[in-house]
Parts: structure tokens; C-alpha cells; sequence
């Protein structure tokens, strides 16, 4: 197994009395090392969950596309991403690692596909339970197929797809923290860093803490997104 | 360009209108031949299993036919664009089926967004149908969850007449309301036809319904077959067999008497008894008389001044 290693090994001989004796949080430490270490490796791990977000919605939302249309290759597409979800990210990465390298592409074919189930499922229940009788008075007014889907099934269904884009985001955001078992990216590399080293309080503390704190941002932000899209649902 | 919305009335006409499900027995519409003469209410009755609601589907092709043809104002059903058919076409459903996601303004202008009208026109027009539904203007903003069922009954009516068609198909829609406010909305739709004059095609179970708002009454029996095609006094007084003198039900005369108003009747000279006005139906004077233990009852006009009498005997004669 390959661990990227981090740039920052603390020097347990220097710095504060605080760092020597590996106490709980040292303030002066993040403070050091936040722009060389902690803030790189939280904008990385941003674009890690964004890209694995971005391309698993779009994925599943064409998936649910046709498996809304087509009811019968609905429970092919729905077992695929159950199983997709039930492999050890780990083991995924060695399947992975002779195709596609030690690379980013590695890591970001790991998180979407964990991504898939959440977003395909939520997609299509979001989209079954739109009232039939509301579908009826769309066809009976005289909607095309295409605009009963663009305008009454889809924002009907969007409730539920939030939800899911959600759950999506909050996992992706923690599954995340594995990507230095291929590359040197995200949160998940001073997390390591600090392990390797007798385990460093510190930084295990605040890299633990900012995954939270990242997770929690952006489901607060989604929630608004959520809000603000569909405000019919608090009417 | 912005295509012209439909007008007017249209006259409907079912020529031998036939629908058969594969594999099942029997037609759930079968040879349905009626005219719907243009400004009229037709209402299709009968027992579950008769077919009314797919006959009522055929016409804006939610159902497509087996055989037979839907003419609307001599065009076949079969000939015309599905969608451009649809929107010509109000309906209304006994679920309503608004669109949850959309203003109340929004939901009425449905059909008026499709035809591509400005949303300045919309929020005019749908003004305009509120008040013509009896909702107040600040309904425009709300949400369909925010109204009661009589409400979005109410909505669901506006939206079908949005698009100002020519034709309504109306399907059970004061089904699931509560007695008193079918009532009142019965009323009042009847009081809005007279000032839109659709032709409409109303689908019901319930008989006294089809009574109230029908001008005629095409009651149709299990398998889609007509039984009797005709204004409702004419059921009433001369139903055609015994399936429709069954399902009008014994008390048909007594119904019958909700048909005819005071006014229509050789009044006596005016006397002392529980006032009444002339256009009160004989059904509800009966029952006046009954509830006052009175043998006479005073006839009025619309002011109020006494112009006649009836009595308990020429009330039931």
C-alpha cells in the first residue's frame, strides 16, 4: 500500500513546549503551519468531494433518466450501485491502481461511484412518488412528455434529490480523507502525517476538525440551496 | 407569433365511441353515440364499471379509442395534434391535481404559458378568473397546500378555463368535498356557466347531482352501454327500463318535484301562511309546509309582496 507522505513531519525536538510534549492542541502550531499544511490540504480536499459530487450527479441523474423512462433497467442500474457502494474503498484502489495509475483520476472513480446509489435512488423515488393525479392534470392541459418532465416531475422530485445530493455530499466530504492512500491530497494527508508520527495530537485534531467543519458547511449551504429552490415545501 | 387561444362553445359528438382493453372481456365503452349540443351541460351517470370516466378520457385521447369517432364541432379527436387537442380542452379532476410547486397564479395560467402568453397577460388573466371563481385576489401568491378542498376545487376550475376553451370535461370534480360546500359550488358553477356557456361533458355517480347541474343525462350501465340519453325531467317522468328507473331511485317523483319551481305553478289568491318566494323549487316547498305544519303556504315575489298561494293539495297534485 502506497501512503503519500506529508510534507509536514512535526519535529518533536523544536518549536513550543506545547509541540515537545505532544499535548493535546497546540494553537501555536496550526497557527505555523496553517498556510503551508492545513489550508493547501482543505482546498484540496474540496476539489476532491466537488469533482466526485459534480460528475457522480451527473452520472446518476442521466442513470435515473432512463431508468425513470424505462422501468425495467431500473433494478439493473439500482443493483450495479448497491454493489458499487458495498466495495472496501481500499480494495477499490488496488483494483483500480493498474488501470488508471497513481493519480487523481484513481481516487475520483472511488468517490463517485460511492456517490451513485444516494443520488440514483434519491433521483428516483424523488421522481416515482409525483402524485399521478398531478401528472394526469399536466397531460390532460396538454403538456408534452418533455415538459411534464421539465416542469412538473422534475421540480417535484427535487425535495428528494436534494436530500440525497446532501447524504452524497456530507459521505463524500469524510471518504474523502482515504485519497493519500493513492495521493498526496485532502485532509486526509495531515491526518496520516500525524499517525505516522506517534500520533501528533494536534494535527490529527484540527485536520479531523476541519472535515467536520467542511462537512457541516456544506450541508448548511445545501440546506439553503434546498430552501431557496423549493419554497413551496415549507407553504 | 402567439398562437389565438380556442372560444366559444363546440358541439361534441360521440359516433359509436367504442373502447375494448386487450384481454379483458367485454367493452368498457360500448358504441357510445350522443350529441353534446354546443353551450351545453351533458353529464355522464351511472354506476362504477359504466364508463363514464373513460368515455370522458377518450374525448381529450388520455384514452385513445378502440373504434368508433369523437367529433369536436365536426373535427375528429383522431385527426388533431395531441397536444394542440388537450389544450383546447378544459379539465378538471376530482383530485384536482394542482401543481404543488407552482403559485396559485401560476397553476392558473397553465394553459396560458403553453400558448406562450406574456407573464403580464397571465397575472391579468388569472386576476380576472379568481374573481370569476369567487377567490379573492390574495390568493394569487399562495401555494396549493395553503387552500382548503373547496378552494382548490375553485383553482382547478380557473385553470381549465384559462385557455378560454370551447369545451369542459369536468370529471367528478366535487367528489371529494364535503356536502355543504358541494353544494354551494354546484351553484356556483351553474351561475358560471351561464356566463361562459362551455360546453361541458361532467362525469358523476351521484344521481342528484347529475339532476342539479345536467341539461341532459346520458346514464350509462355496466360495459359502457347507453341506457338513456335525456334532459332530467324527462328521466325523472319517463324512464326508459328498470335499470334506470333503479338507479334514479324510488323516490324519483319526489325529485322530479325539485325541477319545477312555485312560478310554474296555477297559484291561488293570496293568503296568510309561511312566506315563500315563487322561485323556490315545489321539492323545498313541500318541505316548508311539512317542517311549519302548514296547509298553505304565501307566495311572494322577489320584493317581498305576497302574489298568491299554494296549498298542501295543489302542491302534491
Amino acid at each position: 500500500m502506497i501512503v503519500a507522505g506529508g510534507p509536514v513531519i512535526p519535529n518533536f525536538g523544536s518549536g513550543s513546549s506545547c509541540e515537545v510534549n505532544n499535548g493535546w492542541f497546540c494553537t501555536d502550531w496550526v497557527r505555523q503551519h496553517w498556510s503551508d499544511t492545513l489550508q493547501p490540504a482543505l482546498l484540496q480536499h474540496v476539489e476532491l468531494a466537488a469533482i466526485a459530487i459534480g460528475v457522480g450527479f451527473v452520472i446518476a441523474f442521466a442513470l435515473a433518466l432512463v431508468g425513470f423512462r424505462f422501468r425495467l433497467v431500473d433494478p439493473p442500474i439500482g443493483i450495479v450501485s448497491d454493489f458499487l457502494y458495498t466495495i472496501p474503498s481500499l480494495a477499490l484502489f488496488q483494483i483500480l491502481v493498474p488501470f488508471t495509475g497513481i493519480s487523481l483520476l484513481t481516487v475520483e472513480i472511488a468517490l463517485v461511484s460511492y456517490t451513485l446509489l444516494i443520488l440514483y435512488r434519491n433521483m428516483i423515488e424523488g421522481l416515482r412518488a409525483v402524485p399521478e393525479d398531478v401528472v394526469d392534470a399536466a397531460r390532460g392541459s396538454g403538456f408534452t412528455r418533455a415538459q411534464t418532465f421539465r416542469r412538473v416531475e422534475l421540480p417535484l422530485a427535487l425535495p428528494a434529490i436534494l436530500t440525497g445530493l446532501r447524504v452524497a455530499t456530507v459521505s463524500t466530504i469524510s471518504i474523502a480523507t482515504i485519497a493519500p492512500f493513492v495521493i498526496a491530497k485532502g485532509l486526509g494527508q495531515p491526518i496520516y502525517a500525524a499517525l505516522s508520527q506517534d500520533i501528533f495530537k494536534t494535527e490529527i485534531f484540527t485536520a479531523g476538525g476541519m472535515v467536520i467543519a467542511l462537512a457541516l458547511v456544506a450541508d448548511g449551504l445545501l440546506v439553503l440551496l434546498q430552501r431557496r429552490l423549493t419554497p413551496w415545501v415549507r407553504a | 407569433m402567439i398562437p389565438a387561444m380556442p372560444g366559444q362553445a363546440a358541439e361534441l359528438v360521440f359516433d359509436e365511441a367504442t373502447k375494448r382493453y386487450e384481454g379483458r372481456e367485454g367493452a368498457a365503452v360500448e358504441r357510445l353515440s350522443l350529441t353534446v349540443a354546443a353551450g351545453e351541460i351533458c353529464v355522464l351517470v351511472g354506476p362504477s364499471g359504466g364508463g363514464k370516466t373513460t368515455a370522458l378520457r377518450l374525448v381529450n385521447r388520455l384514452i385513445e379509442l378502440t373504434s368508433g369517432d369523437i367529433r369536436i364541432d365536426g373535427t375528429s379527436v383522431r385527426e388533431q395534434n395531441l397536444v394542440q387537442l388537450r389544450r383546447g380542452i378544459g379539465y378538471v379532476i376530482q383530485q384536482v391535481g394542482l401543481f404543488p410547486h407552482m403559485t396559485i397564479e401560476a397553476n392558473i395560467g397553465t394553459v396560458p404559458r403553453l400558448y406562450g402568453r406574456p407573464r403580464s397577460w397571465i397575472h391579468t388573466r388569472s386576476q380576472e378568473l379568481l374573481e370569476l371563481v369567487g377567490l379573492d385576489q390574495s390568493y394569487a401568491k399562495r401555494y396549493p397546500a395553503q387552500l382548503s378542498g373547496g378552494e382548490r376545487q375553485r383553482v382547478g376550475l380557473a385553470r381549465a378555463l384559462a385557455g378560454n376553451p370551447p369545451l369542459m370535461l369536468m370529471d367528478e370534480p366535487f367528489g371529494a368535498i364535503d356536502p355543504i360546500v358541494r353544494a354551494r359550488l354546484q351553484d356556483e358553477f351553474l351561475r358560471l356557466q351561464k356566463e361562459v356557456r362551455k360546453t361541458v361533458v361532467f362525469v358523476t355517480h351521484d344521481i342528484d347531482e347529475a339532476i342539479k347541474i345536467g341539461d341532459r343525462i346520458a346514464i350509462l350501465r355496466t360495459g359502457g352501454h347507453l341506457a338513456q340519453f335525456d334532459t332530467p325531467r324527462a328521466i325523472l317522468e319517463k324512464p326508459a327500463d328498470d335499470f334506470v328507473a333503479a338507479f334514479v331511485g324510488a323516490d324519483r317523483a319526489l325529485k322530479a318535484l325539485a325541477l319545477h319551481t312555485l312560478a310554474e305553478l296555477e297559484l291561488g289568491p293570496p293568503a296568510d301562511g309561511p312566506k315563500c318566494l315563487r322561485t323556490m323549487t315545489v321539492r323545498d316547498a313541500l318541505a316548508l309546509l311539512l317542517q311549519k305544519h302548514a296547509n298553505v303556504l304565501a307566495v311572494t315575489d322577489e320584493s317581498g309582496t305576497v302574489v298568491g298561494s299554494i296549498t298542501r293539495d295543489a302542491l302534491l297534485s
